[in-house]
């Protein structure tokens, strides 16, 4: 049984209203991925997360942790845990990673600064100012909240003096790229992903592939905001043979993420299929999404290997220097 | 069963944002496409509200709010409907105010 939609929908709306995020971490959670960095605050160009990584395994312990409700006679009690939920932080204190869950994810934001940094970009970054971009609201329907939202992201964006946004999922990418700008008046930042930055550069191309990897694409990246080549450009680049599942570009198949807040089991059953194209293309499966990775990690529960393409394109990095 | 056709429900779905399944042929390459493989969505559903039935449309509330809006079915759509914008138009009007 799926817990009420529109309780869930409400606590979700509660806490970016009023909390900023549609499931809330502490400062230090979503900005203990930047220690040791010494990234400069703020500044004309900066890599914005939407805190995207970071929340993978808080929205990972808040998805079992309903699970686990709904299948007690809790479940009927969702509109009294919105009501508490207003007063106290409940998601938050219902999801509870382990340090090395979270260091797995924080690990993808660290990495892509590092390859910035190798193609000669010295980002800034907005630390406790960088503020998830609100896309499950924008899925939920939630215009008028997201709308506010957004309004308060823009005047980050202009206190810190922010021209080009560096993002690094598609959620967020497609959030400050496609959807604010209908939102806000004069918004006009330059938005575009790590990996349009990094494939927009001259790259001296690693004359041997050293292996092949299953492309998975996002479904956000490839039919929202048409990045497909990139991906492909940059594995290449580094000596990565790509491989094509059954559905992949612009005709990709979702890993059944957007589903997971609501509806768990179609989002499982939707993963297993995608799975299920990856294993049969072969080899280890490359992903751009923290979404994707998650969802299609847990469909595949270990029978392949599947990793962010940051983490390929870092090991290739890694390799050309030896 | 018959119904009666009634453009009111499309309307005020229409007062909340936008929703251009108008423009719909009913070839169903978009239900064929669609990783959920449920007949309902999003062609029938669309139908539903066009043709003003709207205790069929709430009755697949769950539904509505199980599409996954990854494009597939809009990628492939000869009308050109923007399938994924109208599935968040009645994903507002359903949940009213949150």
């Amino acid at each position: 049984m799926a817990l009420p939609a529109r309780d869930v929908i409400g606590i979700l709306a509660d806490n970016l209203r009023l909390r900023g995020s549609v499931l809330p971490i502490s400062a230090k959670n979503a900005t203990r991925w930047t220690r040791g960095l010494g990234l400069p605050r703020g500044g004309e160009t900066v890599v914005y997360t939407g805190q995207m990584y970071q929340l993978i395994p808080y929205i990972e312990g808040l998805v079992r942790a309903e699970q686990r409700l709904a299948e007690t006679r809790l479940a009927r009690l969702t509109g009294l845990g919105r009501r508490v939920n207003r007063l106290v932080n409940v998601s938050a204190f219902m999801a509870r990673p382990s340090p090395a869950e979270r260091a797995e994810f924080d690990r993808v934001p660290r990495t892509v600064v590092q390859l910035l940094r190798d193609a000669g970009i010295e980002p800034g970054c907005l630390y406790e100012d960088d503020l998830y971009a609100g896309t499950l609201a924008h899925d939920l329907g939630l215009d008028e909240i997201v709308a506010s939202h957004a309004r308060r992201v823009q005047e980050i964006f202009r206190r810190h003096g922010v021209r080009t946004v560096i993002t690094i999922d598609p959620h967020t990418t497609s959030m400050l790229r496609s959807v604010y700008p209908r939102l806000l008046e004069g918004y006009d930042l330059e938005v575009k992903s790590y990996l349009e930055v990094l494939a927009a550069r001259d790259g001296d191309a690693i004359p041997q592939l050293t292996r092949s990897v299953v492309l998975h694409d996002s479904c956000v990246f490839a039919r929202y905001e048409d990045v497909v080549e990139e991906p492909r450009r940059l594995l290449e680049r580094a000596g990565y043979g790509v491989v094509e599942p059954e559905q992949h570009g612009r005709l990709t198949w979702c890993c059944g993420g957007p589903a997971e807040a609501l509806h768990p089991d179609v989002a499982a059953k939707v993963a297993e299929d995608r799975v299920g194209q990856l294993r049969r293309a072969g080899g280890e499966c490359v992903t751009m999404c923290p979404i994707c990775l998650v969802n299609l990690r847990k469909a595949a529960n270990g029978t392949v290997q599947i990793r962010d393409i940051s983490d390929y394109l870092s090991a290739a990095a890694v390799d050309a220097e030896r | 069963m018959s119904a009666l056709v009634t453009s009111a429900l499309a309307e005020r779905v229409r007062s909340t944002g936008s929703f251009d399944a108008e423009a719909c042929m009913n070839c169903g390459v978009c239900t064929a496409a669609c990783p959920l493989g449920r007949d309902v969505l999003p062609r029938r559903l669309f139908r539903y509200v066009e043709l003003g039935l709207e205790e069929r449309v709430r009755a697949e509330t769950e539904t509505v709010f199980s599409c996954l809006l990854c494009r597939l079915c809009e990628e492939s759509c000869p009308a050109g409907v923007h399938i994924t914008e109208n599935v968040r138009t009645l994903r507002r009007y359903l949940v009213g105010s949150a």
